[in-house]
């Protein structure tokens, strides 16, 4: 029978089955400093972890970015982890490891992140290794610590889905674009309950790196995980990485067989045109409050069914319906995150700044350590610095606010990340969610700006 | 995790959609233990002014309320479960809303939280119900999976494994435990034909 790529996945993971829901096996856990509520959990029932060669510690939400005025709560957080561990006996990408960084660009960046793997960690935005056609999806504290004793998780089936995005994306649009543009067409719960799988002309033409943007984002569309069938494009990006396989050759004749057979039947199907898409601005507290950058903030009649939201975050963003976005003046700017953290992404964003200053104040933290070495190397951060933006050590940083890099209350930051939920980037702070290079222009011209007025002046 | 088949009880009523678990459980909480407890942490930044006095909220309006009545989304975003500890420490066993983030569900049912999910329609008549009479009692039916405020009665869904969870207080790693040839199994026969799969590569540090 014709299978789809998840059910590939999903039954090659199935250990048993009990009513609705499958016992499933585990290749590969991250745990990152959250996790301490699932080790403190294995304590109390003294239980020891089932695989440490199977689990990898990551230090990214609370890792600090600046060289100094380390808050020693911050820091308590990150050697937490590294005393779990120790005593575990779990390899870890700690704190100065050239190796750390945020854990889903660690996480490929290694080659741990493979095809055909399943792949869990207690943060939602895991579903971004999806993108090299691993089942990898976020869970809970109490499954975590499930995971870490036993290696294995209970889950019930999801539904399928497939979003389908052909055509090719105009000069400046980015997979940041594309995704945005997806939630806000299917909505912050669009996909949820379901499992989505990435296919068209426009995705198989996205670099890894923009894949991992479009996967990362899937939980902003409420998705159980994302999914993009391995290629060409992702064996190349694994070949020689330090974990990958040492038969490499065998093992991408097995991940050849990972794709959706023709005739297999999704639970649900979306299209959307690729060349339609153009670059994109949240306006609102939701992923799915995105327009075009051309557009203009909405009325809450323009969103029927959704007026009380509408309005609740104009309230908390200060807007006013009928606004240009384009203009919006911003007091801040921010470029990192597993969503736009990569080399690519820093790349991008540097066009835009080379050669010109910025109005407004911010700062870059790249995605892991090596992003940030290579960086460097090629030059990135000078032309960040030249700009006038500040050039951080890897991690989370203002992308959750957890270890002290935020914005002040009432601020408005243009931000590459992924969430522009209320307090996420501070209390009080009024987040726009954008495109690297956007940010980029945002930060030259100190308003949201469509970047292809300024890659025009360019060239 | 204690076992629940009925809960009757006030309800807070808080008609909005998208509330993510950054706003129910905002990230500065996150390094508590469970211990410390996480009822001040529920919805904070709402409740809250920033000198610590309580604002107008459909939280605090109510006293004691146990079921929580949420709009479309509840739960979205971070994977936290310190969300889910904010709601149960907050006194709710019972959220309904016509959609929940995936991993919020998940979490919310292993803390003995009910996540009863209903159709819109259903849900705007049952809000719309309880903005007239604030004080009804509404009991919640785990078993039969239905919702009773006064003479209205409607059914929600739960899945059956998180039903079951919730209805004897289970705790899923006390049946993993019994699966343990099976895992053995699966590993032997996984590793002769994923060989691939095994992390290679440098020792642990
Ligand atoms: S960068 Fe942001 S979204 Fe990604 S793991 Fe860190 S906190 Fe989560």
């Amino acid at each position: 029978m014709a299978r789809t790529l998840f059910d590939k996945l999903w039954q090659s993971h199935v250990i048993a089955e009990r009513g609705e829901e499958s016992l499933l096996f585990v290749d590969r856990h991250f745990v990152h400093e959250g996790a301490f509520h699932a080790f403190d959990k294995l304590d109390a029932r003294g239980a020891c972890v089932a695989r440490p060669d199977l689990t990898i510690g990551v230090a990214d939400h609370y890792v600090p970015t600046r060289p100094d005025g380390w808050d020693p709560d911050i820091v308590r957080m990150v050697h937490d982890l590294e005393k779990s561990c120790r005593r575990h006996g779990i390899r870890l990408f700690g704190l100065g490891d050239p190796r750390q960084g945020i854990v889903h660009v660690v996480g490929p960046q290694e080659g741990l992140t493979l095809p055909g793997l399943l792949i869990v960690c207690g943060d939602s935005h895991t579903s971004t290794q999806g993108a090299l056609g691993a089942f990898a999806f976020g869970i809970g504290a109490t499954e975590v610590s499930h995971v870490l004793a036993t290696q294995t998780l209970w889950q019930k089936k999801p539904k399928t889905m497939r979003i389908t995005i052909d055509g090719a994306l105009s000069p400046g649009v980015t997979a940041k674009d594309m995704v945005l543009t997806i939630i806000a067409t299917i909505g912050a719960d669009g996909a949820r309950g379901h499992a989505v799988e990435f296919s068209g002309s426009a995705v198989r033409a996205l670099s890894m790196e923009g894949r991992m943007t479009l996967c990362n984002m899937t939980i902003e569309a409420g998705g159980r995980c994302g999914l993009i069938a391995p290629d060409d494009v992702t064996f190349a990006y694994l070949r020689g990485r330090p974990y990958a396989p040492p038969d490499f050759d065998a093992a991408v004749a097995a991940w050849r067989h990972l794709h959706t057979d023709e005739g297999a039947m999704f639970d649900r199907e979306v299209r959307i045109d690729g060349t339609g898409i153009a670059p994109s601005v949240t306006w609102g507290t939701s992923p799915e409050d995105a327009l075009p950058v051309t557009g203009y903030v909405p009325a809450a009649s323009d969103h029927p069914g959704q007026e009380q939201h509408v309005a609740d975050a104009l309230d908390y963003m200060a807007l006013q319906p009928g606004t240009p976005l384009e203009g919006l003046p911003i007091d801040r700017v921010f470029i990192g995150s597993c969503t736009n953290g990569r080399l690519e992404d820093l790349r991008a964003a540097a066009g835009v700044l080379r050669g010109r200053q910025v109005k407004v104040p911010g700062h870059v933290s790249p995605g892991s350590a090596k992003v940030k070495a290579e960086a460097e190397a090629e030059g990135l951060a000078a032309i960040f610095t030249d700009a006038g933006l500040e050039w951080r050590a890897s991690g989370c940083s203002m992308c959750v606010a957890m270890n002290g890099d935020r914005g002040a209350p009432g601020e408005r930051v243009a931000s590459s990340t992924n969430r522009n939920f209320r307090g996420r980037q501070g209390k009080g702070v009024r987040t726009h969610l954008m495109s690297p290079a956007m940010v980029a222009a945002a930060a030259v011209t100190g308003a949201i700006t469509d970047v292809r007025r300024l890659v025009r002046d360019v060239s | 995790m204690s076992a629940l088949k009925l809960c009757s009880g006030t309800v807070a009523l808080l008609s909005r959609d998208n509330v993510d678990t950054d706003q129910i459980c905002p990230a500065r909480f996150m390094q508590r233990r469970r211990a410390e407890g996480y009822s001040d942490a529920f919805l904070h930044d709402l409740r809250f002014a920033a000198d610590g006095t309580v604002r107008d909220n459909p939280i605090d309006a109510v006293s004691g309320a146990s079921i929580l009545v949420a709009g479309r989304n509840f739960g979205g975003g971070s994977s936290r479960e310190s969300a889910a500890y904010a709601v149960v420490d907050a006194g709710f066993r019972v959220v309904v809303a016509s959609s929940f983030g995936d991993i919020f569900a998940a979490n919310a049912a292993r803390n003995g939280l009910v996540p009863a999910l209903v159709h819109a329609e259903d849900l705007s008549r049952l809000t719309q119900h309880l903005e007239l009479r604030r004080d009804h009692v509404v009991s919640v039916d785990v078993e039969r999976l239905t919702i009773h405020a006064g003479n209205l009665s409607l059914d929600f869904h739960l899945d059956d494994s998180r039903r079951t969870m919730l209805l004897n207080g289970w705790d899923d790693l006390d049946v993993t435990l019994q699966y343990g040839h099976a895992i053995d199994a699966f590993v032997n026969k996984d590793r002769a034909e994923r060989p691939w799969a095994a992390v290679t590569g440098s020792a642990p540090s």
